[in-house]
């Protein structure tokens, strides 16, 4: 088994990371306070090319593959979650969702600005009233001809009041038998009459990030900007899942690696009894757990990465995954910040940042509750995959870089 | 037969260059018996001439030309390699300044003599140079030597040699000699010189002076900036005054400004709580002007100075602007 | 249009660094493009872009150099060349001109050499002055903007920097330059020319292949040791005195000593 990343995985993470420390982190604490974000971020994303970093070549993107996304989710997220944020959603959710689903018309009005960064893209399922249980949404797309109009409220959606293209999930069939069948995909774009959208504050984490609300009021969607079939909206949600987890989990690797090295550098220089802090025990414990959890997330993430290149179906060894790299860096975060004692507590250090970012992702796609739920089934036989219409592309070197 | 050295004196506007001095003073601890040669190219530069003379050159090779008014690359290598080719000194020295650098190495390389660049400490063993120099980010010295015969070529860190004092008694000749390029032979023209003094940025100084919560206030930073100037050094600051609004973020030094390593870092009213050394704590030499004797800076730091900022901020200047000059 | 941009990977200054009582020294290892030619390499590629150009990259080294090529191909350079052979293990600034220049003349037609500064580890710049002897070239250093460059007329106008504040200077191309912090801001290898890089194959170019022999590589001075800075004593030393005068003029002795000044 071959553990290396190539030079060119090398050599992506290394300029996103460059990117990122000299470009973002000077500042981003500052944004972080004010509850405010960045306006420079999704331009500068977009010129560099990070927003289309795992699409073809030949639909706008850079041609690199799946583990690629991860790396580059692990570096923008050990400088702030917010940056993270917008590849789960632009990416993951719903660019991904284009190149699985999308047909050749939807991949070139869409995904293909999307991925040379023109158009910004997000995801919305979440409504006020359904979250964990995404089946019970209420939001109704009512079909009369070749349109579609569409009703309802989505919140606690990533880039709601920045992006171009969203994909939301309404149901065609509010009466169906199961109700998931109901459910239906649509892409629409933030300038259609009937579209409003506002920004969230007062979170706990990702202050940097924009989060907020979309609401539809007679929406009117044409057939060609339905994603997949009538009654398919539900799998295609699922598997949108797959890679916006796939993200999280990424990036929570970059958390617990932020934890980790701020630790290592505060335990060397802050002395106590005589000595730096790291020679003491309690504090190499704690150390020692981040670097614990940061390896093993770390390959847990680069697996359901492996998998996605192999074209193989990875449900659920992308969210294990999530769910271990989510859960240790809540606790990466705690660790680190008690590691830096009353300065821990104070923002003049990123760690408390860490930590209250770190809280959100153990409770969006899919909570660690959710994710224990899933992980018993498959264990236990009451859960197997099927097959789906549609499944993510292997990665594909030579159908990936050509034009 | 080579023997003795020349000095290359770098003179601006007809002022030669105190750094010179340090090379001339070098010249005559190597080549106590001399001949020292002194090589000064310019316009009107006569005094310059005269000046090397009182300060330790036997003969002065004056190049008074138009074409040399100003420093250009090609003319001066063209003619210092002439020189060095003619009276095959031992030793070549010039002070590592921008110029000097320049138009060593170029006459190094024409002339095929060996090179040693911007040292601290020289000597020679057994007829060869050897030097000590400071190399990664000053973190370590290296020592080095010029092998192979033929004139050796050395440039001196300024400030790191003594300059040689002027002695009214000296006497010596001033020779004149002619460049061998005449100014339709040299390609590059200054169209224009502009003098300025540019703020120097925190993260490329070799000296630092910054302010925290005891400088008081936006004007307490007045004293600071004429050290620096006295010093050339770029003005830093702790967060603490940052905050305050005494001056702009920029010029933050520590865990959320700026990280620095210079040469020197005066702490000037700054406690050094472990954020700010964070962004200090590499520099070189760390001087602490403080006034209570307890403030954790001093742990730190190499000098100190416990006492009333401005009395001594004042009084350091003035010593610095004497003895400097 | 072609240009060169010369460049090396040093050790990160960020590095500790140990000196051994055999006189060697321990950095780690970690090795990174030297800082001042971020800027010559995207001064290079922003050329060859602005003149519809081409650009080269080239160092002087063991296989350790491979990175800062493969860097320099990523932001844009179209092509990368190794320059090596045992006879330049001991080389010194003059041998290393020696061969750049020899590497320069085989690459034919070229109008511009950049050079970042200096190099960072060993804070030399001596090695660009000597490569425009060599080569006979134009040498204007310390740019910090070129501010005209005509590859038919052959001609350049740049912005240099000296102790004494900016200078105008225009000369004659082909030249040599070594560029300042000011003149750009360093460009990200893109993901197109990360890709570009991984794939290349950079060639090695060795003394025979330039046409020198070894007595043309014989260095002129050697690095005979390394030697570890004096220890810093743990205790700092307060300056006393009479009166603030006699404690600053005590300092600046001391500082003077230190020869930090």
């Amino acid at each position: 088994m071959d553990f290396t990343l190539s030079e060119e995985h090398l050599m992506a993470q290394q300029m996103v990371r460059d990117f990122a420390e000299k470009e973002i982190a000077p500042t981003i604490a500052d944004w972080d306070r004010r509850h405010e974000v960045n306006p420079d971020i999704l331009p500068r994303m977009a010129e560099l090319g990070i927003l289309g970093i795992n699409i073809p070549v030949r639909y706008g993107g850079q041609g690199f593959d799946y583990i690629t996304l991860a790396l580059v989710c692990e570096e923008l997220e050990r400088v702030d979650t917010s940056l993270r944020v917008i590849m789960s959603v632009h990416m993951g959710l719903n660019s991904m969702a284009l190149l699985q689903w999308g047909t050749e018309e939807q991949k070139q009005r869409f995904l293909v600005p999307q991925a040379q960064g023109e158009q910004i893209a997000a995801y919305a399922l979440t409504e006020p009233d359904a979250g964990s249980d995404p089946v019970s949404l209420r939001a109704t797309a009512r079909r009369e001809g070749d349109t579609y109009i569409l009703n309802g409220e989505k919140m606690w959606i990533s880039l709601a009041t920045k992006a171009d293209n969203i994909l939301v999930f309404a149901k065609t069939d509010p009466h169906a038998e199961p109700a998931h069948r109901g459910i239906t995909a649509f892409m629409i774009t933030r300038d259609m009459k009937g579209v409003t959208t506002g920004d969230i504050h007062g979170k706990l984490g990702v202050r940097a990030g924009s989060t907020g609300w979309v609401a539809m009021q007679d929406v009117e969607v044409p057939t060609e900007y339905r994603i997949g079939e009538e009654g398919e909206g539900f799998y295609i949600a699922m598997s949108c899942l797959d890679n916006g987890r796939y993200t999280v989990g990424a990036g929570a690797v970059g958390l617990i690696r932020a934890c980790l090295e701020e630790s290592v550098k505060y335990a060397n220089e802050r002395h106590t009894f005589g000595q730096p802090i790291g020679h003491h025990q309690l504090i190499k414990q704690k150390i020692a757990y981040m670097q614990q959890w940061y390896d093993a997330a770390r390959l847990l993430i680069l697996r359901a990465g492996w998998l996605k290149n192999q074209g193989q179906r990875n449900t659920r060894e992308t969210a294990v995954a999530k769910w271990f790299a989510t859960d240790m860096s809540v606790k990466a975060g705690l660790e680190a910040v008690q590691l830096h004692g009353a300065y821990g507590f104070s923002d003049e250090y990123p760690v408390e940042r860490y930590l209250r970012n770190a809280k959100g992702a153990v409770i969006y796609e899919g909570s660690s509750e959710i994710q224990q739920l899933i992980q018993a089934d498959y264990a236990l036989g009451y859960r197997t995959d099927r097959p789906l219409r549609c499944e993510l592309p292997a990665y594909d070197a030579d159908f990936w870089q050509s034009e | 037969m080579t023997q003795g050295a020349l000095v290359w004196i770098e003179q601006f506007n007809g002022q030669p260059t105190a750094a010179s001095w340090e090379a001339l003073g070098a010249a005559r601890t190597l080549a106590p018996d001399g001949p020292v040669i002194a090589a000064v190219f310019g316009q009107g530069v006569g005094d310059a001439a005269q000046e090397a003379i009182k300060r330790g050159a036997d003969t002065v090779l004056l190049a008074d030309d138009a074409t040399l008014a100003d420093y250009r690359f090609e003319p001066y290598v063209a003619l210092l390699a002439q020189i060095v080719e003619e009276h095959q000194p031992a030793i070549v020295l010039a002070a590592a300044t921008v110029a000097g650098r320049e138009v060593m190495a170029g006459t190094a390389a024409d002339v095929g003599g060996g090179l040693l660049t911007d040292v601290t400490e020289l000597s020679l063993e057994g007829g060869k140079l050897q030097a000590v120099r400071p190399v990664l980010g000053g973190k370590a010295l290296s020592v080095e030597a010029i092998v192979g015969d033929g004139s050796q070529f050395v440039t001196l860190r300024p400030r790191a040699f003594p300059a040689s004092e002027p002695d009214e008694n000296r006497s010596g000749e001033v020779v004149a000699v002619q460049p061998p390029l005449a100014e339709d032979a040299i390609a590059t023209k200054i169209e224009a010189t502009q003098e300025t003094g540019g703020a120097i940025s925190l993260t490329d100084a070799t000296i630092i002076v910054s302010g925290g919560r005891g400088v008081g206030g936006p004007d307490g930073f007045g004293p600071l900036r004429e050290l620096a100037d006295a010093l050339g050094a770029a003005v830093g600051a702790s967060r603490a005054a940052v905050d305050a609004g005494w001056i702009p973020y920029e010029h933050q030094v520590g865990q959320t400004g700026k990280v620095v390593a210079p040469d020197l870092y005066i702490a000037v009213g700054i406690s050094g709580a472990i954020q700010h050394q964070a962004g200090m704590r590499t520099a070189k030499v760390i001087v602490a002007i403080n006034k209570d004797p307890e403030a954790p800076i001093f742990k730190l730091a190499r000098y100190g100075i416990v006492g009333d900022l401005f009395e001594v901020l004042p009084a350091l200047t003035e010593a610095l602007r004497q003895r400097l000059g | 249009m072609h240009v060169v941009v010369i460049t090396k990977s040093t050790p990160d200054t960020a590095a500790a660094v140990t000196v051994q009582g055999d006189g060697t020294i321990d950095w780690g290892d970690s090795l990174v493009v030297n800082p001042w030619d971020e800027y010559a390499i995207t001064e290079a590629v922003l050329l060859k872009g602005n003149h519809n150009g081409t650009a080269t990259i080239l160092t002087v080294g063991g296989e350790e150099q491979q990175e800062a090529l493969k860097h320099g191909l990523a932001i844009g350079c179209d092509q990368a060349i190794r320059v090596w052979d045992d006879a330049l293990a001991g080389a010194d600034s003059f041998a290393y001109a020696e061969a750049v220049a020899a590497a320069i003349r085989k690459l034919g037609d070229v109008d511009l050499v950049i050079f970042g500064r200096e190099f960072a580890d060993t804070a030399t710049d001596q090695h660009i002055y000597q490569v425009a002897r060599k080569l006979g070239w134009t040498m204007l250093g310390s740019v910090a903007n070129i501010e005209a460059l005509d590859a038919s007329a052959k001609t350049i106008r740049v912005a240099r920097m000296i102790e004494h504040g900016t200078q105008t200077i225009s000369s004659k191309l082909p030249a040599v330059i070594s560029v300042l912090k000011d003149i750009n801001e360093p460009k990200y290898p893109t993901f197109i020319g990360i890709r570009k890089a991984a794939k290349a194959e950079i060639p090695v170019w060795s003394a025979g292949d330039l046409g020198l022999d070894a007595a043309a590589l014989q260095p002129r001075a050697e690095h005979v040791r390394y030697q570890a800075l004096p220890a810093r004593e743990g205790a700092v030393e307060i300056i006393e005195g009479a009166s603030a005068q006699e404690k600053a003029a005590k300092l600046v002795d001391k500082l003077l000593e230190e020869k930090v000044l």
